[in-house]
């Protein structure tokens, strides 16, 4: 079959009012619908006529799937808030600074207008080879032409990579995790809920897949609890362009500190493997710990002692141990 | 008039204006070429090669030609047969048979359009391409021109891999020189054998020159640099992808598509065609970027318009990203090595250039050779060799982008000048400052005689310290180097030129019987406002206020002269002189229609204030009684007659607007003594994060050495967009390739990254010297080019300067590179290769 790209092909289009009925589309018609959000990543897909759906259903014009609310401390937020939204939520300002500077960090304004927090999460892998349409492991074929000899890889993992070399692109993945967020996942009647660093998945769970969303599931809301309200945060994310870019490594962490200690940290990195990766490691390893340049040392060489750079991506084992040097110094570091 | 040869005048000169294009850009009601509709449309859509070279064996499209909808298929066998061309003087280019054509049955690159089909709609369209089975024989590619020149290295093509052009054949001066050729050049095993880690190796070029003694030079020199870089291939990424309509009617064809060059797309269409220019009207009033990819259209317009006559009806060719990062052009990226000596002041001696260009796989770029002429030029060194050769590789077409060849010439040298002046311990502006060309300032190789060529004038001097004085830049430097935390601050420096005019063409000027003035303007629409500016000489020229001049432009139904193409900034100069012309033109006849109308000789009478008049209170007459006369007198006056020495094309349009009132024509014989040359000089400041590899341009200034600014406003609006495009050459604008299957990745925005309306420096200033030209009666030269080098080379020796001068070996420099590097201590190894 001779390819053509640039011209979406039909499918049958839904544009549910509810929740209600569109878990029921999604029941109905199973592996054969594809879930619409803001559709930065959905329409690319579509207008290469590489992915395929029968049946698409649009969650744009659900009201209850927007806006952000306050329910007994936590915060949730609709999974149809667009980032720009999110971005200027003076709520999420005010306690999870992270979340902002993060969402403010995705695409472009327009992309930004236009785009969902649940679709940033939900948001399938940016690797030029699987994008492009090739066979590879994750489009359901038997190589990752990423990983070869000769393969372009300078945007690819350099963590928990499992035949596929993808990376997860999303900015405000990492922050989601580092502030312990919850993903509300409705199936049917069926509502459950799961930790942020659980929702995103590697190749060796499903190669196919960058979440748990299975079919019939709705990302319907982010639920963030107090625990890290006001904690010290940073996020940082390092691209080749200020604006329109995804990130070659971002990372979120959120601090607590005990006098000049630290008490509590979680430290997040994406766009190094398939999902955000926590550092766990580093985070045992600093607790307690002074915030000093010593620690930060300590701290990014730890980060990078597991990982397994490609060809070409060389530089992000570079770039994580300095971005989890400057995560934990802070920026208001010793130089400044 | 004695002296009236020389224009004066600054009432609409250096003044700012509302364009007329103006108003329907900013209310959208601006037509490009997919907002027109044509009554039963259809539309086409294209079949593109899904390989990067082979042969298509068997197409079956049966199950597409029978689906409902489907109206027509054509292949290369439906097009005319590659034509010869006839210059304007007369001279016989033959077809070459490894031109590119808008079909082919051997594709040389993934994206080469195969066939083309036309349905009732583009879904029909683009699912009747799905249905299409091709057999392909797939064939040797190549994708890195190193990989070419290896030896027993793959060739792009069947007979060869790189081009060569013949030796002209003695006693044969008066031919042209014959066409290049498709040869095989391998290098051997030692020639790559020879060049160290990251160094550009060096075998048989294909074509080279030198004027003076390299060797004494080197000898004499008190520092000798060898400095290898390569620059990337990089596409013109429009906004106005090369969307084309076309339908025909009593025998004539009715083409919509942007262009650079509205008249001159003319002779193009007919010639891929196989039709005569008579038979042709082509609308192109508004071209969303064109940068060189669009100088006279491009070939693939023929396409619907071949469709259309098979199906006898209109037809429509939406290009879409996909299709125009394919067949939209891109900038060759060139891999330099250059060795230059300077003495213990910083005076170049010698220069020996190699460069390899990244042809793709049709016609001969000419930046290669372009870029040895501008380091020739730039940097006079006082001995020069330059070598190259052009590799054909198996990626999309190549073509002129701003500044071809300019760009990747200073590129390649300012690195090198910049690490010679820290070498030497003198200042970046003296050094440059030093080697500037000036006043008639020679380039390129000895012609036959033993003299090189020379520019019309060179204020590249003056530039720097005009420049230098508003970047404030001794202040800047006594700073030093400043390190904040992990942010360490670069200053930057450098030049660019290019060509920025020719000569030649023709004016048309029509005073109406009410008064009113119209300029007849053959010039492309592309968005950099040349097309009306030039006509604002002509106006002043005339004495008319500009509310009284209506310009008529972008559809040749409206009969319009010969302008020059709008490429290589040659508009501003050639067509203000050709303005200038004719409205001379008009001047002589308003005076010659008076003094037969009111007695008295024509030099005594004076044109001013939309009048013709004898001074001192004496008989006179308005333009408007003047065209009425003009019409009456008939002949030369109302365009019934007209001078030999204008196009062919002017003299159709003339001929059709004959007798409508006094019609002024004239080509432009002003003498010129030299090239015509522009210069930027350009300043950057830039701030680097050690710890991530990103940087900011903090502060940019470009300073045009042009000659007289027509209008103010295009001219910074073309010195920093110009800039700016040069700035994404450094920072980050490529393709990236898979080797192995010899195919694109990077074919997206989001991919290729040109830089967007954020990346732009928050502080971004522009000046010009405003000298005029000595070498054309309007002083005038264009600015389009120079600016691109000078803007890129300016952001690297800025980053040189915060971190290094062994930090890159290629352009663009991204965040991974600085990384890379830094922790290396040393240039990443993959600094040879260019797509990646």
């Amino acid at each position: 079959m001779a390819i053509v790209r640039d011209i979406m092909p039909q499918f049958e289009l839904f544009q549910p009012a509810t929740g209600e009925d569109a878990l029921e589309l999604l029941a109905r018609f199973g592996t054969d619908a594809w879930v619409l959000a803001g559709g930065l990543d959905s329409l690319e897909w579509f207008k290469d006529r590489i992915k395929r759906p029968r049946v698409v259903v649009d969650l744009s014009r659900i009201e209850e799937l927007r806006g952000v609310r306050e329910i007994n401390g936590w915060l949730e937020i609709g999974a149809m808030t667009t980032l720009t939204e999110v971005v200027r939520y003076p709520a999420i300002r005010e306690r999870f600074a992270i979340l902002s500077e993060a969402a403010e960090s995705a695409a472009s304004p327009q992309i930004r207008n236009q785009g969902t927090i649940g679709g940033n999460v939900s948001q399938d892998a940016r690797c030029w080879y699987y994008r492009n349409g090739w066979t590879c492991y994750r489009a359901g074929g038997n190589i990752c032409y990423a990983d070869t000899p000769a393969g372009m890889n300078r945007e690819h993992a350099i963590f928990d990579a499992d035949r596929c070399v993808a990376v997860n692109p999303s900015d405000t993945a990492p922050a989601l995790v580092a502030i312990e967020a919850q993903m509300v996942i409705r199936n049917g009647r069926e509502t459950r809920e799961v930790m942020a660093q659980d929702y995103f998945i590697g190749p060796g769970y499903d190669i196919t897949r960058m979440t748990v969303l299975g079919p019939g599931d709705l990302l319907t809301a982010i639920r963030i609890p107090a625990t890290w309200a006001g904690a010290r945060f940073y996020f940082e994310k390092v691209r080749d362009r200020k604006v329109w870019d995804f990130p070659l490594v971002n990372i979120a962490s959120a601090a607590v500190f005990a006098c000049d200690r630290i008490d509590r940290m979680r430290l997040v990195v994406n766009a190094v493997a398939a999902h955000p990766v926590r550092l766990t490691q580093v985070e045992d390893a600093v607790r307690g710990k002074p915030r000093n340049e010593t620690t930060a040392d300590m701290a990014g060489r730890l980060a990078v002692a597991d990982a397994q750079p490609l060809r070409h991506n060389g530089y992000k084992v570079t770039l994580v141990r300095n971005l989890v040097k400057r995560a934990v110094r802070g920026k208001e570091g010793p130089w400044a | 008039m004695p002296g009236e040869e020389k224009f004066s005048g600054q009432k609409l000169v250096g003044e700012n204006y509302t364009t007329p294009d103006l108003r329907a850009k900013l209310t959208g009601t601006a037509r490009f070429t997919e907002d027109f509709r044509a009554e039963g449309m259809l539309y086409c859509k294209l079949l593109l090669s899904p390989m990067p070279h082979a042969r298509v064996k068997r197409i079956d499209a049966g199950a597409a030609l029978a689906m409902p909808g489907v109206m027509a298929l054509i292949t290369a066998d439906d097009l005319p047969a590659p034509a010869d061309f006839v210059t304007d003087t007369g001279a016989v280019i033959k077809a070459s048979k490894w031109a590119e054509r808008a079909l082919t049955m051997e594709p040389l690159y993934q994206g080469n359009p195969i066939l083309a089909v036309a349905a009732v709609d583009e879904l029909t369209a683009a699912e009747a391409i799905e249905k299409i089975e091709i057999e392909y024989e797939p064939l040797p590619f190549v994708i890195d021109p190193l990989a070419s020149l290896r030896p027993g290295g793959p060739n792009a093509r069947t007979d060869g891999n790189v081009w060569v052009r013949p030796e002209p054949r003695a006693g044969k001066g008066t031919e042209p020189p014959p066409a290049p050729e498709v040869r095989q050049i391998k290098w051997t095993g030692n020639d790559f054998a020879e060049a160290g880690d990251g160094r550009l190796p060096m075998g048989e070029a294909a074509a080279q020159w030198s004027y003076g003694d390299i060797e004494a030079g080197f000898a004499n020199a008190a520092l000798v640099l060898d400095e290898t870089l390569a620059t990337s291939n990089t596409s013109h990424q429009t906004l106005e992808t090369r969307s084309t309509l076309a339908y025909w009617q009593n025998g004539k064809v009715f083409i919509h598509t942007g262009t650079q060059s509205t008249i001159q797309t003319v002779p193009a269409i007919s010639r891929w065609l196989g039709i005569d220019a008579d038979k042709i009207v082509f609308v192109s009033e508004y071209t969303g970027g064109g940068f060189g990819s669009k100088i006279t259209g491009s070939i693939s317009l023929i396409i619907p318009a071949i469709l259309s006559r098979k199906t006898n009806a209109p037809v429509m060719m939406r290009i879409s990203r996909e299709d125009e990062y394919y067949i939209g052009r891109a900038r060759p990226s060139i891999h330099g090595r250059m060795k230059v000596g300077f003495s213990r002041e910083g005076r170049i001696l010698a220069v020996d250039m190699f460069v390899i260009q990244d042809n793709g796989p049709y016609e001969e770029n000419g930046d290669a050779a372009m870029a040895g002429r501008v380091v020739s030029l730039l940097y006079q060194p006082i001995a020069m060799r330059w070598r190259g050769i052009a590799v054909l590789t198996n990626t999309p077409t190549r073509s002129a982008q701003t500044s071809p060849g300019g760009l990747q010439a200073v590129t390649l040298m300012e690195p090198v000048l910049a690490k010679a002046a820290r070498k030497l311990g003198i200042d970046q502006v003296a050094i440059r400052r030093l080697n500037a060309p000036e006043g008639k300032a020679s380039l390129g190789a000895a012609g036959a005689d033993g003299t090189r060529s020379h520019t019309t004038s060179a204020f590249v001097k003056e530039a720097l310290d005009r420049g230098a004085a508003l970047f404030d830049w001794e202040r800047r430097k006594a700073r030093g180097a400043q390190r904040n935390g992990a942010k360490v601050r670069g200053l930057g420096v450098g030049m660019g030129c290019f060509v920025a005019g020719t000569v030649g063409f023709d004016g048309l000027i029509i005073i109406k019987p009410d008064g009113g003035v119209r300029f007849h303007c053959g010039i492309g629409n592309l968005g950099t406002e040349s097309m009306c500016d030039v006509h604002r000489v002509g106006a002043e020229a005339l004495g008319v206020p500009w509310e009284r001049c209506e310009i008529v432009w972008g559809n040749t139904a409206s009969h319009l002269p010969w302008s020059c193409v709008s490429g290589g900034s040659q508009t501003m100069h050639a067509m203000s002189r050709a303005a200038f012309a004719a409205a001379l033109d008009a001047k002589k006849k308003l005076r010659e229609i008076a003094a037969q109308t009111l007695g008295g000789a024509p030099d005594e009478y004076e044109v001013a204030g939309e009048r013709v008049f004898r001074p001192g209170g004496g008989p006179g007459m308005s333009f408007g009684e003047a065209a009425g006369q003009a019409v009456a007198l008939g002949g030369a006056y109302d365009g019934h007659e007209f001078p030999a020495d204008i196009n062919t094309l002017t003299k159709a349009s003339v001929t059709a607007l004959a007798g409508q009132g006094l019609l002024a024509v004239a080509r432009d014989a002003f003498p010129r003594d030299g090239q015509t040359f522009s210069y930027v000089t350009s300043f950057a400041e830039v701030e680097v994060d050690v710890e991530t590899g990103m940087y900011e341009i903090l502060d940019f200034l470009a300073v045009a050495d042009a000659g007289v600014v027509v209008h103010p406003r295009a001219f910074g609006g073309q010195l920093l967009g110009r800039s700016m495009l040069g700035i994404g050459h450094a920072v980050g604008q490529k393709w990236v390739f898979d080797q192995h299957y010899g195919l694109p990745l990077a074919k997206r925005f989001y991919h290729t990254k040109p830089p967007t309306m954020l990346d732009v420096p928050a502080r971004m200033q522009w000046d010009a010297l405003g000298i005029p030209d000595p070498e054309t009666p309007v002083g005038a030269r264009g600015i389009g080019e120079p600016p691109t080098g000078a803007a890129c080379a300016a952001v690297l020796i800025a980053l040189m300067d915060a971190i290094g001068d062994d930090v890159f070996r290629r352009a663009p420099v991204t965040p991974d590179v600085i990384l890379a590097s830094l922790e290396a201590g040393r240039p990443i190894p993959d600094g040879l290769a260019s797509d990646v």
